[in-house]
């Protein structure tokens, strides 16, 4: 099973740093996935892209992660030399995550 | 209990018009709300209006206006805007005089200043970027603009004038909408619980189709239905902050408790501690509620103190990028982009200037993200360069050595583009609030 299967993500920019949410469509699968993507492993599955540290914010009544990257988008949408310079698609990669 | 129906009608600068012009039709709105300021918008129209003291602000204004002030005026629904971006007064005046070119007489349109501080930002140079945490000095370019964000204040005191159109530079984007709240029900601006369920509100509201199925769809798992025709969405509220969001009936995209938390988090970092010009927010305890079909009530927002400062985003010239693209299909397409890229890399190294943060990406296979394994083979990829430079003219080398692989490089080389553009950054400060004058200017056709 991937993480597509049991959530939904959205990706936002602020200068450099890059935010995560990531929604459980059914809650019972919450914990699981809460237990999976820690801080840690998030910073890990996105390798070189993310330089900074990732922070963790829990809203379990909505089912959701929300996971702060820092120094994650090359500067930033006002100097980064990237295609997707705001780093909109980074959210759709971790779908890939399997259980 | 009195209630207000606030719409959104852009959720960036360059957004669709149609739905806005729906909501007012048909949505029993009180206000309508257009953002369209991003973070680096200001920064432009601030050197469009270098150019051109009559410019500066937003390029699709008197466009979006022709359609919405004669449903404003019909309908007796109050715009707010911040399309204003770098010249609210001139963006004022002129719709002051399409308002009369379209024969609306008794249209009082306002203007907020004073989020400007451009010709003073000498004085602050000694303060700490966000960003870097080094002094502003260090940035050591021409800075030439500076914008705060402002709050709902100067909204407010134009809406207690009788304003109808209300034209502002930089303002947040959810203080747009929770100033006709502040308004409308006399909350007192330091009831935090209530700035924050307001600044909710506008939150859900600031990014238009991205609450109603916009930025949402996956196929096969995420479906939305009508998504070529998305409506914006609006917010019903009462006085006790108690409401809902909802979209018109008859037009695509659906709201739903997923695309509501989706829109609650964006480019939120501590749900907890969401720093606005208005408040400090607070949605960690916020849910959503499904009362019908595309209608979801929200509650649990709260609030705290607003800080004493303002953030400002200073604007300076950071150099250009080049860019060229050129693209190679059929077997054996990837070794032969590979190929292209090292031919360019090469040359590229033998320029006499530097070059940074230099990129070269195979659209397709990892432009986006670059971690995962090289594919065997697929029908077709795109070799993308770009990198920065200090001139325009050594940017234009990075795109012509792109282009010259047509005649020169691998076999079957496609469909190249070259671009040039100007980089103009942004380094944010925070300036105490009492260093500014906000005042608001009206004109009455």
């Amino acid at each position: 099973m991937k993480l597509w299967e049991v959530a939904h993500v959205r990706t936002g920019d602020k200068g450099n740093i890059s935010n995560v949410s990531v929604t459980v469509y059914d809650p019972e699968h919450f914990n699981m996935v809460s237990e999976k993507l820690t801080p840690e492993f998030i910073k890990k599955w996105f390798g070189k892209q993310v330089l900074g540290e990732v922070k963790r914010y829990d809203l379990p009544q909505l089912g959701a992660l929300n996971f702060v990257m820092y120094d994650a988008l090359g500067g930033g949408v006002t100097s980064s030399t990237a295609l997707d310079k705001h780093g909109k698609t980074l959210g759709a990669y971790l779908l890939d995550i399997p259980f | 209990m009195k209630k207000i129906r606030i719409g959104s009608g852009a959720g960036y600068a360059g957004d669709r018009l149609e739905p806005a012009l729906e909501l007012m039709e048909h949505g029993n709105l009180n206000y309508i709300c257009f953002e369209g300021l991003a973070e680096r918008t200001i920064a432009l129209a601030q050197k469009a209006k270098k150019a051109d003291p009559e410019k500066g602000y937003n390029d699709l204004l008197l466009y979006r206006m022709e359609k919405v002030l004669p449903l404003a005026h019909k309908n007796k629904i109050k715009v707010i805007t911040n399309m204003g971006a770098a010249n609210p007064k001139k963006a004022m005046e002129e719709v002051a005089k399409l308002a009369t070119t379209l024969g609306l007489k008794n249209l009082k349109v306002a203007a907020v200043i004073g989020d400007d501080i451009s010709h003073k930002i000498q004085d602050y140079i000694r303060e700490t970027v966000i960003e870097t945490g080094q002094p502003l000095s260090e940035i050591n370019k021409d800075l030439f603009s500076a914008n705060a964000y402002l709050g709902s204040d100067g909204i407010v005191e134009a809406l207690s004038n009788d304003a109808d159109i209300i034209i502002t530079g930089r303002v947040a984007d959810p203080s747009l909408f929770l100033a006709p709240l502040l308004y409308e029900f006399e909350w007192e601006k330091t009831d935090w619980k209530k700035m924050g369920i307001g600044t909710m509100i506008g939150h859900l509201l600031e990014c238009a189709g991205q609450a109603t199925g916009g930025y949402f769809a996956d196929p096969g798992i995420k479906e939305v239905p009508d998504l070529w025709n998305l409506g914006f969405p609006l917010v019903e509220v009462n006085d006790a902050g108690e409401g809902f969001i909802t979209k018109l009936e008859n037009t695509g995209g659906m709201v739903t408790t997923a695309t509501c938390t989706e829109q609650l988090l964006y480019e939120i970092h501590d749900p907890e501690n969401y720093l606005t010009p208005d408040c400090t927010a607070d949605f960690s305890k916020v849910t959503f509620h499904e009362l019908q079909k595309d209608i979801i009530e929200f509650s649990g927002a709260s609030g705290k103190s607003a800080t004493a400062t303002y953030k400002v985003s200073v604007g300076y010239l950071n150099g250009f990028i080049g860019e060229g693209q050129i693209s190679y299909g059929g077997p054996n397409c990837i070794a032969r982009a590979l190929l292209a890229k090292e031919i360019v890399e090469k040359r590229l190294e033998n320029l006499p200037f530097p070059i940074s943060k230099l990129r070269c990406d195979l659209i397709g296979i990892n432009s986006l993200f670059d971690e995962g394994e090289m594919p065997k083979e697929i029908n077709e990829v795109r070799l993308r360069v770009a990198g920065k430079t200090n001139t325009k003219e050594q940017a234009q080398f990075i795109a012509n050595e792109v282009e010259t692989l047509y005649t020169n490089g691998p076999y079957g080389g496609g469909g190249a583009t070259k671009k040039v553009e100007e980089i103009i950054s942004i380094a944010s400060i925070l300036v105490p609030k009492d260093d500014f004058e906000i005042n608001v200017l009206y004109k009455t056709n």
